[in-house]
């Protein structure tokens, strides 16, 4: 059972300079005890307010960090609970490790603008600020709804809605036996369940791995390369992945005629989808590809655009210019190693976007396309958002919960528990896998019983 | 032409299973109390099944009978088969159903109204309700006699503008072939209340010397029963028992219902109103479950001096002869008369959400309704409504605080909040799995939870009330014994255990622990206990079921002090939800709509998403800022 103290990272997820993480609330205490150790590797023996702590977060006898901690007795404090800070190495994926220790020990993933929210409602922040209050919560409210649902891929989100459903079976199963024993009958149920939940479990086990890689979510700055047929946008992917060796991102069943790949760029993390060649087609099949290109296009954070040096502008490129106007992008001009059909600064007054020239076959000028994207994204133009990484960790959590909750039915089924008891905890699973996909309980139980159970007289 | 004119403090609309509660708890608390009923001699009529009591519904009875209800005491009068349902189940489940004498059930019950003090049983249709500036004053008859009150509890059940149905066949009757209540529904309506037309259905009755019960399997009665009232001697109720019987529908009978569905009226659009899901006719489980080759058909006694069957299972609005010719293709009743035909029922009902969780209409101050005129089906559930309904007009009539249970502290509380917060189109059915902390909400321990609440109302007497004071005590007092007491591995203990399946002890255990072993329990482990004290059997029920189950009901405990934080944060009645900034529209609509009691009911709207509690949340605080 997770108690009400909520934690998260409090600077922004970008891959510098150090990080914090805060946790607020009545076990503050007792969660940074759990997982500080004093240089010496001993367990401090008193937290003393308003004082910094030097030493390390440790899972167990695994040391992830070193780091300062600021305590800090409530009402003394940002939320006016107990707080605790943590002052941490920068780097996206310390950070998110530290964060999902402190969740491990005890704390749950604060909502979005939750500790503004309690610094609020404990009286911390002035009344004037109210209003502006209450925008945070409710534009981070939406953002993270945005990405809890549009980041998660589809495959996952396929996955996650088939083991609901099968749950949701389940208790409705029991449930309706519970309801109506002298209709439907529970005998032998338990093994026939343990069975069902040995496929459950082995399941959710893979979503939980897959979440480790981060590949639950698709974390990072939505980049997209478009361009028409032979640009090169191809040969740019494998550039840019050979370069800065990329995790190739990869989930059993995803079927893809859209490349995905993700790729750390000195630092910067990048989702970059290849698409089809955008160019008119009367081929139904292709048509569909160029369609799907462009609004994921449209939906993307950043644009890469390559162009292909060595013949005219057309049509299609118009229409592509079309879709940067006045979004983020860098125009790459390729080929530059062949007989030049398109000047570079011509290229830059049409688009009115930044123009890199550059041979993606000899690998000339990708360093200075590395340089445009790092300009972007520190001079805050790209936005690296934290909230991705937050909801990745509140849908690991969640994962982690159903985990839990589907052991512990099979330890009630080996403890010849009774049958009600199965779906107290299949119920907790139905619902943090909902949490998931933004989809709440409402009637689904009863509903479901109806549905598929013959009951009553 | 002069009318008769009269005045009471409370006025309750009907006599059945809700209406009786309403009264009597008004009357018990010393309010001049005034019943209206379309027929005297159908007070409490059970016109439906002949049980008391079932799974969820069980709880409803034992609750409302800590609470100081009559529903309990009179099934423990008149019950003729009782059973513990689910007792292979774990104990949140466990739920009591009795088969009642429906005509003894009646008699009873009447009895009990007539020689109240304070009441007065009047036969007549009520057809107005008579508002002034949104507060209610009274009622007016058929026979245009005007009846000033108080407060009224409307509780008139399926007689609003009934109809009853079967094949082509349909006449303008309540129950029964009772007389229908076809004006209140326009006074109600031109008072602002919107109304909803729900559906239901009953089968047929049939004569038992045309019964066949040499191929029907017989389903007797618990040997030990329990009583429904923590009032009842348990040894008053250990008496002989009728049995009731169990035959199956077969491939036969569905064939004919097949063929015979276009005279449905349900399937030709006849009946417009929405029928419950889980109390489908026989022809609605046919169509929605062709793969089942056959449906369980229960034959019920209507009571001890009569022939009538109830035949459960099979409740349909098909022609005669089609009733007559399904129910003979079932084995045992292949000769069956008809007494009663089946039929469905079309009623008149309210919107509940037009209702604070007092059961007071929003609109109307002073109007309280209850039972199936609220939406909700089953005889206990109407009951709960109408004792609740009571004790609130009663409370508003004597300048007292009024009373809501919440979801985590009984079943009734389930099923009011669900009422007055969800949208519902069909009769609300309680049911387990819609409390969300059941395992708490047992029926073993109602009166734990309830029993001080009664007594407060004022319900419940003073020897009642010591003696639960005294229960709870003991079960404290023994389970801080039993977390204490240790037992060794000696030989003596470890050849228990061997002889009990149990693993042997390492090291010493307390008892408490020996108790959480799936294979033992308090009972069982007597043997070992040598300074257990002598204890009633209900309190060494709840120490069994406090120290085995401890890390399951200590979980919920944990999420009930979630929820009890939100429901503690209330709302104002006459806040006006536009003003708050940020609030999304649907939000504002349903919340004005509503006006929810608390935080804790507000989010449970439908339409009402987190982000809105949130953003509530903080302006409400903003506003608390402000009025200081």
């Amino acid at each position: 059972m997770k108690t009400d103290t909520i934690a998260a990272v409090a600077t922004a997820m970008s891959s510098s300079g150090i990080g914090i993480i805060r946790i607020s609330g009545e076990e503050s205490f007792a969660i940074i005890d759990r997982i500080f150790r004093k240089k010496d590797g001993t367990h401090l023996k008193e937290w003393k307010s308003h004082r910094v702590y030097y030493g390390f977060i440790c899972d167990g006898e695994e040391k992830i960090d070193e780091v300062l901690v600021l305590a800090m007795k409530g009402p003394h404090s940002y939320t006016a609970e107990d707080t605790i800070e943590i002052d941490c190495h920068g780097g996206v994926l310390m950070m998110k490790k530290i964060l999902e220790t402190v969740l491990k020990y005890g704390a749950r993933p604060a909502e979005p603008g939750e500790f503004t929210k309690r610094a609020f409602l404990n009286g911390r922040i002035d009344l004037s600020q109210a209003e502006a209050v209450i925008d945070i919560i409710e534009a981070k409210n939406q953002y993270a709804l945005q990405s809890s649902v549009s980041q998660l891929r589809g495959a996952v989100s396929k996955e996650i809605k088939s083991l609901r459903e099968q749950i949701l079976y389940e208790i409705a199963f029991i449930e309706s036996a519970l309801d109506d024993p002298e209709h439907i009958s529970l005998d032998g149920y338990g093994d026939k369940l343990d069975q069902v939940l040995e496929e459950i479990i082995e399941r959710t086990r893979k979503l939980l791995s897959s979440a480790d890689d981060g590949k639950v979510m698709t974390e990072g700055v939505k980049t997209v390369i478009v361009g028409k047929p032979n640009a090169g946008k191809s040969s740019l992917m494998n550039v840019l992945l050979g370069e800065d060796r990329a995790i190739v991102t990869d989930i059993a069943g995803t079927t893809r005629d859209i490349l995905e790949e993700h790729i750390r760029l000195q630092g910067i993390s990048l989702n970059v989808i290849d698409t089809a060649g955008i160019r008119d087609t009367e081929d139904v099949v292709e048509r569909i590809g160029v369609d799907r290109a462009k609004n994921i296009a449209r939906e993307a954070d950043l644009i890469l655009y390559v162009v292909d040096a060595s013949c005219p502008l057309d049509e299609n490129d118009k229409e592509i210019l079309k879709l940067i106007q006045d979004r983020k992008c860098v125009v790459l001009l390729n080929k530059t190693d062949l007989k030049q059909e398109v000047e570079a600064e011509e290229l830059e007054k049409i688009s009115g976007q930044k123009v890199v020239p550059v041979s993606v076959k000899e690998g000339t000028g990708i360093n200075l396309l590395e340089e445009e994207i790092k300009k972007l994204f520190y001079h805050g133009e790209l936005n690296f958002n934290d909230e991705v990484y937050i909801t990745n960790v509140r849908h690991k959590t969640a994962l982690e919960e159903t985990l839990n909750s589907l052991l512990m039915v099979k330890q009630s089924i080996a403890d010849q528990m009774p049958e009600d008891f199965y779906s107290i905890d299949l119920m907790n699973a139905y619902e943090q896998l909902g949490i998931i996909i933004g989809e709440a309980v409402e009637d689904d139980l009863v509903n479901e019983i109806f549905s598929k159970f013959c009951m009553g007289k | 032409m002069p009318n008769v004119e009269e005045t009471y403090d409370i006025i309750v609309v009907g006599a059945g299973h809700a209406g009786c509660e309403a009264a009597l708890a008004c009357a018990r608390l010393g309010l001049e109390t005034i019943m209206f009923t379309v027929s005297v001699d159908s007070i409490a009529l059970m016109p439906c099944n002949p049980n008391i009591g079932g799974s969820s519904k069980g709880h409803l009875v034992r609750e409302l009978d800590a609470l100081g209800g009559e529903m309990g005491k009179n099934i423990d009068k008149t019950f003729i088969q009782s059973k513990m349902l689910n007792e292979s189940k774990g104990p949140a489940v466990h739920s009591l159903r009795a088969q009642a004498d429906k005509q003894n059930y009646t008699r009873e019950m009447r009895n009990t109204l007539e020689n109240t003090d304070h009441l007065t049983i009047r036969q007549a249709e009520v057809t107005e309700i008579i508002v002034e500036d949104g507060i209610l004053k009274g009622v007016k008859t058929f026979s245009g006699a005007v009846y000033h009150c108080k407060a009224a509890v409307l509780a008139t059940g399926t007689y609003l503008k009934a109809r009853c149905i079967y094949g082509e066949v349909s006449s303008f009757t309540g129950p029964n072939g009772l007389q229908a209540a076809n004006h209140l529904t326009d006074s109600l309506i031109a008072n602002g209340i919107e109304m909803y037309r729900f559906k239901t259905g009953t089968p047929a009755r049939v004569d038992k010397r045309s019964i066949d019960f040499s191929k029907m399997e017989e389903q007797f009665g618990d040997k030990r029963v329990v009583p429904f009232s923590f009032s009842t001697d348990p040894e008053s109720v250990q008496k002989e028992q009728v049995s009731c019987w169990l035959t199956y529908t077969n491939e036969k009978t569905h064939e004919i219902i097949r063929e015979n569905l276009d005279r449905s009226p349900l399937f030709s659009g006849a009946i417009e109103g929405t029928g419950p899901r889980y109390c489908p006719s026989i022809e609605d489980k046919v169509v929605k479950f062709p793969d089942k080759n056959r449906h369980q058909v229960f034959v019920e006694p209507e009571g001890l001096y009569t022939n009538e069957m109830y035949l459960g299972g099979m409740s349909s609005s098909l022609p005669e002869d089609v009733q007559y010719a399904m129910y003979r293709t079932v084995p045992g009743l292949e000769h069956v008369k008809i007494v009663r035909n089946a039929y469905a029922i079309e009623y008149d009902c309210i919107n509940s959400r037009q209702l604070d969780a007092t059961l007071e209409f929003k609109k109307i101050q002073g109007l309280f309704s209850g039972g199936q005129f609220n939406g909700s089906s089953g005889y206990e559930e109407a009951a709960v409504q109408g004792f609740m309904a009571g004790v609130n007009a009663a409370m508003k009539v004597l300048g007292r605080e009024p009373y809501i249970l919440d979801r985590s502290q009984a079943y009734i509380g389930v099923l009011i909040d669900d009422l007055v917060t969800k949208e519902n189109h069909e009769p609300y059915r309680m049911m387990t799995s819609r409390a969300e902390y059941r395992l708490l909400l047992r029926q073993d321990n109602a009166d734990l939870r309830l029993m001080k609440i009664g007594h407060e109302i004022g319900l419940v007497d003073d020897a009642t009330y010591e003696r639960l004071l005294w229960k709870e005590k003991a079960i404290e007092e023994e389970k801080e014994r039993l977390e204490k007491a240790v037992v060794g591995a000696n030989e003596k203990v470890q050849k228990f255990l061997e002889s009990h399946g149990s693993t042997a002890l390492k090291s010493g255990s307390t008892l408490a622990e020996l108790v959480r072993r799936p294979e033992l329990n308090y009972f069982s482990l007597a043997e070992l206990d040598e300074n257990r004290p002598e204890l009633p059997y209900d309190v060494a029920e709840q120490v069994n079921i406090n120290l085995k189950y401890a890390g399951y009901i200590k979980r919920q405990m944990q999420q009930v002090t979630q929820f009890k934080k939100l429901e503690n944060k209330k709302l104002d009645k006459d806040f006006d939800y536009s003003i708050v900034p940020s609030l999304r529209r649907e939000a504002v609509q349903k919340l004005n709509l509503y006006k929810p009691l608390n935080i804790g009911q507000a989010s449970r709207i439908s339409g009402v998403s987190p982000a809105d509690i949130s953003v509530l949340l903080v302006y409400l605080e903003q506003f608390r800022h402000q009025k200081k």
